[in-house]
């Protein structure tokens, strides 16, 4: 599922004198596949953005389709489908640990299931638990736990199992790894690298505010400022705007800053920003002038 | 959706009444509702929603902010008048209009619901214009006297400041905890109404947790800070009287005295009006 949005805005407390321009004429298009990433401070649109996507914030003005689901269509078929996109999209939010409220793993990852899949029965529903919680590197031994007992990391991770159990086509997590430690972050990024390569899920859409886990991991990537999209592309593309990322105060990724810092001394070293590739191509350079 | 709680809500600005002292606001609200009871007769009331329209347009704060007040208890409202319509016991010389209705009985309706009405507004300017931190403050101070008989008024006025704070943050969570249970297939709208209850389990429980831990984290944070609400602890905004205060004091007294004299002489006043128009 392809999503494409045009001249997208949309404002908070229209009528009062708190109003907020949350998104401004965004034009957009994720394409079935990528890693997306959406970099941007608090307040800049971004998640706005994504609770677009599967249709908790309905259309204001503009244009958005889903796949072939029209968003941007106000007639009330629209809404019918809200519950189909809802398991086609699915949405992982910030600190998403904080929403499991049942009292066994397996019921918490169940309710999702449960109500996309109402007609399935119950060997239907255990398998697709089982196997989500799989996915999710979370063995049997588990279901049967509250999931308050659990670690922080492994409560995150039943959130999302909680989420991909509809068999979402596109998951978008919003600061998927915030308040993980290093190991923990690692961990689930490659999860959800895994996910993405196997195909268990299509497109993968993250938002963050790390430029280093955005570079790392995205293929494409869109930057927001005050409810614009300012930069759009691959990470190669927005990252080698140094001077306009620096002004946003986001910054550019370590790698950015060292191919920066080396151009000033006269070397220069063309990288895609990844850690593995800068390397490379900086032994490469300092082999050749030799 | 939930975040137009307005009841309550504070307005920031910047006017006349805003300005009051907390307290002489706390005690001027509770003179104002004293005279919604006295006054006896409509004179009265209206004398008391002109004083109550004065003090919206030294406010500052939108008539509408004051009337969505009074969504919250439209339904009470509405009630309460036609209980009073339908159970009306007539007495004699009342006018009989039809069926149970007499018209003495949608007078007295008018008059609870217009009562009612002016109490809710008044009471919504009060936390209209004041921050709840400098209400605690008033109240704090109001009921210090209390002290005396070791009854724990800096707490009561701390849990009280704490609660106000949190219904922000709580519905803040609330609105969040939804729209996380909703990308998840939950759905709040359809069903009757044991299946509407229902759904609201996924959303009450981590709410409930959240809250814990929230009061756990700010416990532990006060408890760092060595906070204990002892004797000694001095304020960083004291409260002051000022001239503003003191002029609308008087023009509380000036209204309060004018629904006293209403209710006594208002035959005096009709006949007065009548002399003029007739």
């Amino acid at each position: 599922m392809r999503i494409v949005a045009e001249k997208l805005s949309f404002t908070y407390n229209k009528k009062s004198k708190f109003k907020v321009d949350a998104l401004k004429d965004v034009t957009l298009t994720i394409e079935e596949g990528s890693f997306f990433g959406i970099i941007g401070h608090t307040g800049s649109g971004k998640s706005t953005f994504i609770q677009h996507l599967n249709g908790l914030i309905p259309v204001e003005k503009g244009f958005l389709t889903v796949g072939d689901i029209n968003l941007s269509d106000k007639k009330k078929i629209v809404r019918k489908r809200y519950k189909e996109l809802r398991s086609k999209v699915g949405m992982v939010f910030q600190y998403p640990e904080y929403q499991l409220f049942a009292e066994t793993v397996y019921e918490d990852v169940a309710f999702g299931f449960r109500n996309f899949f109402p007609d399935a029965d119950k060997e239907e529903e255990k398998r697709a638990v089982f196997e989500t919680l799989a996915l999710l590197g979370l063995g049997s031994e588990y279901v049967n736990q509250s999931p308050l007992d659990l670690s922080g990391g492994q409560k995150r991770r039943v959130a999302i199992a909680g989420v991909l159990v509809a068999k979402p086509e596109i998951l978008v997590l919003d600061e998927p790894v915030a308040g993980l430690d290093p190991v923990g972050k690692n961990e689930l990024m490659k999860i959800l690298h895994a996910l993405h390569e196997n195909g268990v899920v299509k497109t993968v859409i993250i938002v963050s505010h790390d430029m280093d886990e955005v570079c790392e991991n995205c293929t494409e990537v869109a930057v927001f400022s005050e409810g614009e999209v300012v930069l759009s592309g691959s990470p190669k593309d927005v990252f080698k705007n140094t001077k306009l990322m620096n002004e946003l105060r986001l910054g550019v990724p370590i790698t950015g800053q060292l191919q920066d810092s080396l151009s000033e001394i006269g070397v220069e070293i063309d990288t895609d920003f990844s850690r593995d590739d800068f390397v490379e191509k900086v032994v490469e350079y300092f082999k050749n002038s030799k | 959706m939930i975040s137009d709680v307005t009841f309550g809500q504070y307005y920031p600005s910047k006017s006349f009444v805003h300005k009051l002292d907390p307290r002489i606001k706390i005690l001027l609200l509770i003179a104002y509702i004293v005279m919604i009871f006295l006054a006896q007769n409509f004179l009265g009331l209206i004398a008391s929603l002109l004083f109550l329209t004065v003090v919206i347009i030294f406010s500052g704060v939108p008539l509408g902010s004051v009337l969505k007040s009074i969504k919250t208890i439209l339904f009470l409202v509405i009630f309460t008048a036609l209980l009073n319509i339908l159970f009306y016991s007539p007495k004699e010389g009342d006018t009989h209009l039809f069926w149970v209705v007499y018209l003495e009985g949608l007078i007295s309706a008018g008059f609870l619901a217009l009562r009612l009405v002016s109490l809710v507004m008044g009471s919504s300017i009060l936390t209209l214009t004041t921050t709840p931190v400098s209400l605690t403050d008033g109240i704090e101070s109001l009921l210090s006297p209390l002290k005396l008989v070791k009854f724990p008024v800096h707490d009561l006025a701390l849990i009280m400041s704490i609660a106000l704070r949190s219904i922000p943050t709580l519905a803040n969570e609330t609105e969040r905890i939804i729209n996380a249970q909703k990308a998840r297939g939950a759905d709040f709208d359809s069903g009757n109404i044991i299946k509407k209850a229902k759904a609201l389990i996924p959303v009450l429980i981590p709410l409930l947790i959240s809250a814990f831990r929230r009061g756990d984290e700010l416990g532990d944070a006060m408890d760092a800070r060595c906070y204990s609400g002892s004797k000694v602890r001095t304020k960083y905004k004291k409260l002051t009287l000022s001239a503003r205060d003191l002029v609308a004091f008087l023009v509380t007294a000036i209204f309060f005295a004018g629904v006293i004299l209403l209710n006594i002489y208002e035959l005096n006043v009709l006949a007065y009006f009548a002399k003029i128009w007739g």
